[in-house]
């Protein structure tokens, strides 16, 4: 039964390819749009996850600098050791903090010149940013405690000072400071931001204190979530520390900032989401907008093919069999638009992703949603042009010019 | 399928019955003081295996004649008895199944499906039929060289001559072995050599295989070809006789 009536229906659609076509280009540039959106959303918002947990989603960052403290002219006061070890000593739920400090400088190496960001670190640095080295060692206890300036670099320094070559072992120059490299990083690419995470020189934070910025300040803190407590409760105690010890007014804001990544990522996979939705439910407009053009050429088409469908109801077709026949006429237009739709939105988002540096997240059940809905589209719309069909009077049809 | 079933189920013996039987049958179009009357009581039966030519001027009732005998229409008044069953008020799809089953059509435009191969125009009412794939090719092959198109399986309608495209359609209309075949002005469109050809495949068809066939015509010449002449006048018949010895 079911054969028979794909045997005409494919037959018919057969007779007149350009018609075919066109019908179903609505449907194609449709699905395309909404595949191309969805999935570059999805790789907008995988993006955003794998940022998160490359940075790790039990850290906060804590910074010298208030909100808006620029604009109110407030001169920033920089963390100092004590703060740091107050932090790490009197905050319940931190496991180990990680200040760092200081700023760009041009490392020199042979003939090569680059402008780097040197940042002192101590130990925590590698269990609170989760870094790892592909080669050499990390600083060791005496590398922190004397202050003999040595350092770990990052891929893309070691691809702009040394290119293919083995770095460690071999002596940069910091500014006035020579400075033999023990290590180096494992890439991490690029951030949420798009900076460049491997443009990095890691030295022991007391060398850079006393042969680079000369001060004892500490720029940043980052502190690494216990697992048995919350991101939030160690934002609140390391906010009420900082506050008493920084002298900031009950009345008064924050000269300072802790950061919450987790939750930062959170917001803008929100933001992210809603902007597929959104783009998502205009391209799915379109979708409806070609299912009506369909029903549109078939409604002509049924007045071009009067006399075919007379001659079929003469032959003895049942009304139910040509209703049959347009109405899987209208789903195999809609489901093979649909799949050339997917294809070409998945090529084009794939192209697209690259380009923008996405990443490029297949989603099968966006997929299966695209065909269910073109092949429902098929149904619904190819139903009024069907029934027009199956109802027409044989002899009236067969009359028609 | 209940008509279908019914009707096969009662066949009777081909030549005791007449295959097709009108009793007091009007076609009745528009109401009151509009009323047309196509057909006006007519009493007209058709024995298995004889060719009939339905004559007379246009308006006559000979087309609506036709209509109801393939039941594409039906009576308003009287009965219609096909192979002994009264099919005058069956509804629209146990219609649709009688023709399907036991009735073909041969049109004066021919009716063939554009852009459509001769064998898939042969093919189309036995996928109506479900006949299994391999049968219906064979069968359809078959009749087209039985009509005289073997070879021209793959043409479609345009590439095919006038006679041509007319030798499909009566294919398309007895690859069924249908009980009945109705034929509306088949030469209508064709010139005299190519109708004079049509004219003797169907005697041929009639003599060799039994075929009953009912057929329209306006023309004397045409007419002769068959066994029996019925003119229609007003919509009632006016005569209704043997034809001198029909052309060899």
């Amino acid at each position: 039964m079911f054969g028979n009536t794909l045997l005409l229906a494919f037959r018919a659609l057969k007779r007149n390819p350009m018609r075919s076509s066109l019908t179903m280009l609505g449907i194609v540039i449709g699905v395309a749009a909404v595949i191309a959106i969805v999935t570059l959303g999805r790789g907008a918002s995988a993006q955003v996850q794998a940022n998160v947990s490359s940075l790790g989603d039990r850290q906060l960052f804590v910074q010298p600098n208030g909100e808006n403290n620029v604009q109110r002219g407030v001169t920033t006061r920089s963390f100092t050791a004590r703060d740091v070890e107050a932090i790490r000593r009197e905050v319940t739920g931190v496991d180990e903090v990680s200040p760092t400090a200081g700023g760009n400088v041009t490392a020199v190496y042979g003939n090569n010149h680059w402008s780097v960001n040197v940042t002192g670190i101590t130990k925590g640095y590698f269990k609170v940013r989760g870094a790892a080295l592909i080669r050499g060692e990390e600083f060791t206890e005496a590398h922190y405690q004397t202050g003999r300036l040595v350092c770990i670099i990052g891929k893309t320094v070691r691809e702009e000072l040394f290119g293919a070559t083995d770095p460690v072992g071999a002596t940069l120059r910091l500014g006035i400071a020579s400075c033999p490299v023990v290590g180096e990083l494992e890439s991490k690419g690029q951030s949420g931001l798009g900076n460049d995470q491997d443009n990095v020189i890691l030295a022991p934070l007391r060398a850079v204190q006393s042969r680079l910025t000369g001060n004892e300040n500490i720029g940043s803190i980052g502190v690494a979530v216990a697992p048995w407590a919350t991101n939030a409760t160690v934002k609140e105690g390391i906010q009420g520390l900082l506050r008493a010890r920084r002298g900031v007014g009950p009345q008064d804001a924050d000269n300072f900032r802790v950061m919450d990544p987790a939750e930062i990522a959170g917001v803008l996979q929100n933001v992210t989401t809603i902007l597929t939705l959104f783009l998502g439910s205009i391209a799915a407009v379109s979708l409806v907008v070609g299912g009506i053009g369909i029903m549109n050429i078939m409604l002509v088409s049924v007045t071009e093919r009067t006399r075919e469908i007379g001659i079929r109801l003469a032959i003895g077709a049942l009304e139910s069999e040509v209703l049959a026949q347009f109405l899987v006429e209208a789903v195999i237009l809609t489901t093979v638009g649909g799949a050339i739709g997917v294809a070409i939105g998945l090529m084009g988002s794939f192209v697209a992703s690259a380009a923008i540096g996405f990443k490029f997240v297949v989603d099968p059940a966006v997929i299966a949603g695209a065909f269910a809905f073109s092949a429902m589209i098929g149904l619904l719309f190819g139903f009024v042009p069907a029934r027009r069909a199956a109802r027409l009077d044989p002899i009236e049809a067969l009359r028609h010019e | 399928m209940s008509a279908g079933a019914s009707a096969r189920s009662v066949e009777a013996p081909a030549d005791a019955a007449p295959a097709i039987e009108l009793r007091g049958v009007s076609r009745v179009y528009g109401h009151g003081a509009s009323e047309v009357r196509a057909l006006d009581n007519v009493d007209f039966s058709v024995g298995a295996g004889e060719f009939v030519a339905l004559m007379g001027p246009s308006g006559a009732g000979k087309s609506t004649c036709l209509n109801i005998l393939g039941c594409l229409d039906r009576p308003t008044h009287g009965q219609y008895f096909f192979q002994g069953v009264d099919v005058a008020n069956i509804e629209r799809g146990q219609r649709a199944l009688l023709r399907r089953h036991f009735i073909g059509f041969i049109f004066q435009g021919f009716n063939l499906l554009n852009r459509t191969t001769a064998l898939e125009n042969v093919e189309l009412p036995l996928i109506y039929r479900r006949v299994p794939a391999k049968e219906r090719h064979a069968r359809a092959k078959e009749t087209l060289a039985l009509v005289g198109l073997a070879g021209r399986e793959h043409h479609t309608p345009g590439e095919l001559s006038g006679g041509q495209q007319q030798r499909v359609a009566i294919a398309r209309a007895i690859v069924t072995d249908p009980k009945l075949v109705l034929a509306d002005e088949p030469t209508g469109n064709l010139d005299t050599a190519m109708g004079e050809e049509i004219m003797r495949l169907l005697t041929r068809l009639n003599r060799e295989r039994g075929l009953t066939i009912v057929m329209v015509t306006h023309e004397h010449d045409i007419a002769a070809f068959a066994e029996r002449e019925v003119v229609f006048r007003d919509g009632r018949i006016a005569t209704d006789r043997r034809t001198p010895e029909a052309h060899a």
